[in-house]
């Protein structure tokens, strides 16, 4: 187009400001979804204002969006992991495995953690030691880390966790801000800092547009991707310390479905399910509004399917809607 | 509609002038089979052609010649259905038609055999034959029967005659153009496009193939052959086509050209002025390579690398060159064999500790293996050099893009901003790009597999002028090229590679292009 | 020998042989042939929804709607039938068949197009299925006493000493076949997956192929909906939840290559076969019904690995002397 034109000496930076390239983008549009669901919530209930009621609603969201974090830099790198919600379950009946044996609460925070370490080495090796596609293998050891919590529970639940673990379900750091919500928060700006402004994330970013082009210039690729396995399982099972700590209790159904969820969450924040793009704020938002929706759906009582359907609905529109609104901009320009 | 294609003998004619005068008598009378008039298609950024105009005439196989990036893929395309002209029309046996699907173009009897043969690897021969034509009997279920039975008499047509029933991925390069053959032959297509049919054959393929061709031509099918050999041009085409930056510069009989005047049409100037290399002081060896090889690939590949030389390695296509260029760069690994760099030994293990020691790979395939299309123009030049640009593992974008700028300018860049995703590039710029993505890693060996493979011939100036500077500045250039123009025009020194051995090794003052076709095809000398 | 190695399929009925020798081993009566007829028997829904995944995943897809869409055709098959007992079953059938065809075609309409990608779609539609059975009924179930005692015998009628519902899943294996082997629509699936580049050269259109694909696989699921509500006399919002991942299992550890163009209908058939077996066996041997997850996904992985060995391309010879080995 302009290209012959141009002086070939001085090609600019950049062409627009960082504020009209925001404007445009995909997040400013989640932004205006969320205020709209907020400003739609607050007038269909009195109650939704309320500092503790807004609380309350931030534990629809916060521990699937620390999995949707690590999930979306696993998309983004072009990859998927649908064991999370397995790993949770598995990670769950460990540490209540863990209490039988008399450990304290630390001791469970370790088993957890080391658990969710432990199954997203299992994916890594499956995945980048023998080159397997993700989406079957994790199939797989979905199937494999929820069926372990099976073989160990059967139909039986764990309980009797110790008081001290419920802080981290139940407790609150400071006035409204629970221990999940500050976590949330830190590990949206941990995520946002190590995806954009890091090398890391750079790699990230290369090897979901061109994996092989990524190879060639130097990226340890399978290096890169299995530690992204690692992260995710860390992620579930830090979210299994979290949601075993508010629900007090194991069960080998434990958190069941969240794996659609959680990608469900990172799809809608405008991360590419064909990888290479994407935001952590993106994520952060889809995160909010899913918590909303579901929140302000249960203050008027509206039963939880539904809401699915809606989130359904949500995912498939706000890909399809663009979609939808190019083609309709070009036939007018023809 | 078919059946009325007419099909004649030209008898016995006594020389080749007789036979093309006779050609031209015939196809001035002729209708022609498929006629383009005045077609033209852009891209976003590319004009690719501008009103061309083409016409096919049955019996007659047409040449289309031109560089790369010229608008002959663009054009195949356009005649097979894959993509819209923006204007223009298409003419088949003088009714103006379109082809909106490949189907469409199918039905019209215009077939292509693809450069890299578009077929389905895990489907047998005979369906990868009469895939979208199945024969069926009277249920309508296909009838396998008479499938096979027909893909072995169509295959016996293209002169093969292995089983029909074994899948495709079973078999070489060469029997998987006689597959594409035989299809072509079982539309009954009129009008058979070859793109670059003998690029990947050996020898005696080839000849094959050319006895394939006139048959097809005594079958009366109209030929568009692409090709960038100009003895097999000479050797078997009628009637030529250039083109030269998407537009036709030049048609008519082949007997009317010589060489030269295709050359002069296809660059648009003296062919000396093309390769500007400059004369260098070659210093001290700064890579050996000694014992190299590998299972499969490549064997016994020894030579030095000196500071300001520019190393030439030719050969055919599928020659092993760019696989042991790979293994020098750790994407595989040698079985046995030693690299040193500046006389100290060195293992590489992966592309990452090569860009580390300083031999950077320019990979030969721009968009699977080079450029990163969604990615902008700044983060694709700094990728390999992230460790120097940023802080303890964090991005510093002002140091990334003045690395961007200084080596996007030393390229001659043509972009709106560094910003700017790769992708909206023409195919020149994008290898710019990439070119200035490895030199930011200030390499001391820089391999170039086809530089300007692809490219338009401004760019292509471009990157030769650029690879003479940089030998010129004492860094030392492997330069992997299928080009004998380029080859000779830039190398200091040849390299000719065959079925994965050296075959031979040239100085720039005894270099000639039949020595290194000879050494190439593995034609020895007479004694 | 080595070529016997490479065949899938015979690897899987080796496989198969195998664990059924174990088990017999360990509880003879598990051979007696009508105790392997009850096997099969309790296989056939899963062998019927393995059939169309199959489809669908050789187009280059996934459908992850498809228990969703079995849950929502067999709640409206139910609720036919308990709103009019006296509609014929055939009617019934055909109606869930219907309704399962147009939910495939919604998912393939979304991805033929809108090019929305297939895994996005069907997860979409996954939860918008499951959630209109519940706006369908309030989330009340259908019972056995709803229904009509036509409606929940006719799979279990016996028709030469095998019930009609085996019959019904061998008839569809062979129709499947047929399409999948004779018909330009079932290479087309092949093709379309294979190479999709190619397949446009070839006059296909990948994303109609695509969407009579996603079709099949609903038609399908629409009548496993059926079967499904009949056979176990009950149906509610949550019934066969997770199934879609069973059926996925069972086309992979049947050779069918998640990249699509691999596959067949005798491996989708054996590989649900395998997953049966266990199932089936577990119970017998004493061991936990719940170790059979573990089971599945251990099977699931193994299965991918050695589809991957098998599928891995070979280098370049470039060197003669290695062509001659």
């Amino acid at each position: 187009m302009a290209e012959t034109h141009l002086s070939p000496r001085n090609i600019p930076d950049r062409l627009e400001g960082r504020g009209a390239r925001l404007l445009k983008s995909w997040e400013s549009l989640l932004l205006v979804v969320a205020c709209v669901i907020f400003l739609g919530n607050s007038l269909a209930s009195p109650y939704f204002l309320d500092p503790w009621n807004l609380s309350d609603a931030t534990f629809n969201f916060t521990e699937k969006a620390m999995i949707a974090f690590a999930m979306a830099l696993v998309i983004i790198s072009g990859e998927i992991d649908l064991s999370v919600a397995s790993i949770i379950a598995l990670a769950s009946t460990a540490m209540g495995y863990a209490v039988q044996l008399g450990f304290d609460t630390p001791a469970l925070v370790v088993v957890g953690l080391s658990v969710g370490l432990l199954c997203g080495t299992v994916n890594g090796l499956l995945i980048t030691g023998l080159g397997l596609p993700s989406i079957v293998v994790t199939i797989g050891t979905m199937s494999l880390f929820r069926g372990l919590s099976f073989i160990i529970l059967g139909d039986q639940a764990f309980t009797g966790y110790p008081d001290s673990f419920s802080w981290f379900g139940q407790g609150y750091v400071w006035w409204v801000f629970s221990f999940e919500f500050t976590l949330f928060v830190i590990l949206a700006v941990a995520y946002g800092v190590v995806l954009h402004k890091t090398n890391f994330g750079r790699a990230v970013y290369a090897i979901g547009n061109n994996q092989t082009a990524a190879l060639f210039s130097g990226i340890r690729v399978g290096r890169v991707k299995f530690m992204l396995f690692l992260l995710t399982g860390l992620m579930a099972g830090l979210a299994s310390i979290c949601l075993t700590s508010r629900l007090g209790s194991t069960r080998p159904s434990i958190a069941l479905g969240w794996e659609l969820e959680v990608v469900t969450m990172v799809v809608l924040g405008g991360v590419s399910i064909l990888g290479g793009s994407g935001t952590i704020p993106g994520v952060v938002l889809a995160a909010l509004i899913m918590g909303m929706v579901t929140f302000g759906f249960g203050l008027l009582n509206v039963p939880g399917i539904v809401m699915s359907i809606f989130i359904g609905l949500l995912l498939i529109s706000v890909i399809a809607l663009p979609i939808l609104w190019r083609r309709a901009r070009r036939r007018l320009a023809h | 509609m078919r059946g009325n294609l007419q099909t004649w003998s030209l008898g016995e004619p006594t020389n080749s002038a007789e036979l093309n005068l006779l050609q031209d008598t015939i196809t001035s009378r002729m209708k022609p089979a498929i006629a383009l008039e005045g077609i033209s298609k852009s891209f976003p950024g590319v004009k690719a052609l501008s009103d061309v105009s083409l016409s096919l005439y049955p019996g007659s196989v047409t040449a289309l010649v031109g560089e790369n990036g010229a608008g002959k893929s663009t054009l195949v395309k356009i005649l097979t259905g894959i993509y819209q002209p923006d204007g223009g029309s298409i003419r088949v046996a003088d009714t103006e038609t379109t082809f909106p699907t490949a189907l469409s173009a199918a039905r019209a009897g215009v077939t292509a055999i693809h450069q890299e043969t578009v077929l389905f690897d895990e489907l047998s021969v005979a369906e990868n034959i009469f895939l979208g034509h199945a024969p069926c009997n009277r249920f309508g279920l296909i009838d396998w029967a008479k499938l096979n039975a027909d893909a072995r008499a169509l295959l016996h047509r293209a002169g093969a005659d292995f089983d029909p029933t074994i899948r495709l991925r079973d078999l070489g390069i060469a029997k998987k153009h006689l597959v594409a053959i035989a299809r072509a032959l079982s539309v009954d297509a009129r009008v058979v496009i070859m793109d670059e049919p003998t690029a990947a054959l050996s020898h005696k393929e080839i000849h094959e193939l050319y006895a394939l061709v006139e048959r097809l031509k005594a079958d009366g099918k109209a030929i568009l052959f692409i090709s960038h050999k100009f003895d097999e041009i000479f050797r078997i085409a009628d009637r030529y086509t250039v083109f030269r930056d998407g537009t036709m510069v030049g048609e008519g009989l082949i007997a009317d050209v010589s060489q030269d005047d295709l050359v002069r049409m296809m660059v648009g100037r003296a062919v000396g002025s093309v390769y500007p290399k400059k004369d260098v002081a070659i210093g001290e060896p700064v890579l050996t390579v000694s014992g190299y090889r590998h299972p499969t690939e490549f064997e016994d590949i020894n030579f030095e690398l000196r500071r300001g030389e520019i190393l030439g390695f030719y050969g055919l296509v599928g020659a092993g060159r760019s696989e042991f260029m790979q293994s020098l760069i750790g994407i595989t690994r040698p079985s046995a064999g030693a690299i040193r760099l500046d006389g100290e030994i060195l293992v590489i293990r992966n592309p990452s500790e090569a860009i580390r020691s300083g031999i950077v790979y320019v990979p030969e395939e721009r968009g699977r293996q080079g450029a990163i299309i969604g990615l902008p123009i700044f983060q694709n030049v700094t990728l390999p050099s992230l460790s120097r640009t940023s802080r303890s593992g964090f991005l510093k974008l002002t140091n990334e893009f003045a690395l961007a700028r200084e080596y996007t300018s030393r390229l001659d860049l043509r972009a709106a901003s560094l910003d700017q995703d790769v992708g909206t590039l023409s195919g020149g710029n994008q290898q710019k790009v990439v070119i200035a993505k490895w030199l930011a890693t200030k390499p001391k060996v820089i391999i170039l597999d086809e530089p300007t493979k692809g490219i338009d011939i401004g760019s292509k100036a471009a990157v030769h002028a650029f690879m003479s500077e940089l030998a010129a500045q004492g860094l030392s250039v492997i330069m992997v090229s299928s080009e004998i123009p380029e080859i000779m025009g830039m190398s200091d020194r040849v390299i000719v590679m065959r079925e994965g051995r050296i075959a031979g090794r040239f100085e720039r003052a005894e270099l000639t292009a039949e020595k290194l076709v000879r050494a190439a095809a593995g034609i020895v000398e007479a004694a | 020998m080595g070529k016997l190695l490479k065949n899938r399929e015979l690897l899987l009925v080796g496989a198969i042989l195998v664990l059924i020798a174990l088990i017999a081993w360990r509880f003879p009566p598990f051979i007696a042939p009508t105790n392997l007829a009850r096997v099969y028997n309790d296989t056939s829904i899963l062998i019927i929804l393995a059939l169309g995944q199959m489809a669908v995943i050789l187009t280059r897809c996934i459908d992850l709607s498809m228990a969703a869409n079995l849950a929502l055709s067999g709640m409206v098959a139910a609720m036919l039938n308990a709103a009019f007992p006296g509609l014929p079953i055939p009617v019934v059938i055909l109606s869930a068949m219907a309704l399962g065809a147009i939910l495939g075609m919604i998912n393939g309409a979304l991805v033929w197009k809108l090019d929305i990608p297939p895994i996005v779609v069907t997860l979409g539609t996954l939860t918008i299925y499951r959630g209109l059975i519940f706006l369908l009924t309030n989330g009340k179930w259908i019972n056995a006493h709803q229904m009509s005692d036509a409606f929940k015998s006719f799979p279990r009628t016996d028709l030469a000493g095998i019930p009609v519902l085996s019959w019904l899943s061998l008839v569809m294996v062979v129709a499947i076949f047929l399409v999948m082997s004779r018909t330009s629509l079932g290479r087309a699936f092949f093709a379309v997956g294979g190479n999709p580049h190619a397949a446009v050269y070839t006059g296909i259109d990948v994303g109609r192929t695509r969407f009579f694909a996603y079709c099949l696989s609903g038609t399908l699921a629409g009548l496993s909906g059926y079967l499904w509500v009949s056979r176990y006399a009950v149906a509610y919002v949550d019934i066969a939840a997770g199934f879609e991942l069973d059926i996925i299992a069972a086309c992979v550890i049947g050779g069918i290559s998640i990249a699509g163009g691999i596959g067949s209908v005798p491996g989708a058939v054996l590989g649900a076969l395998f997953l049966g077996v266990i199932k089936n066996a577990l119970p017998v041997i004493n061991i936990s019904p719940f170790a059979q997850m573990a089971i599945s996904g251990m099977v699931i992985i193994i299965a991918v690995a050695v589809n991957a060995r098998a599928e891995r391309r070979k280098g370049r010879v470039i060197l003669k002397k290695a062509e001659a080995v």
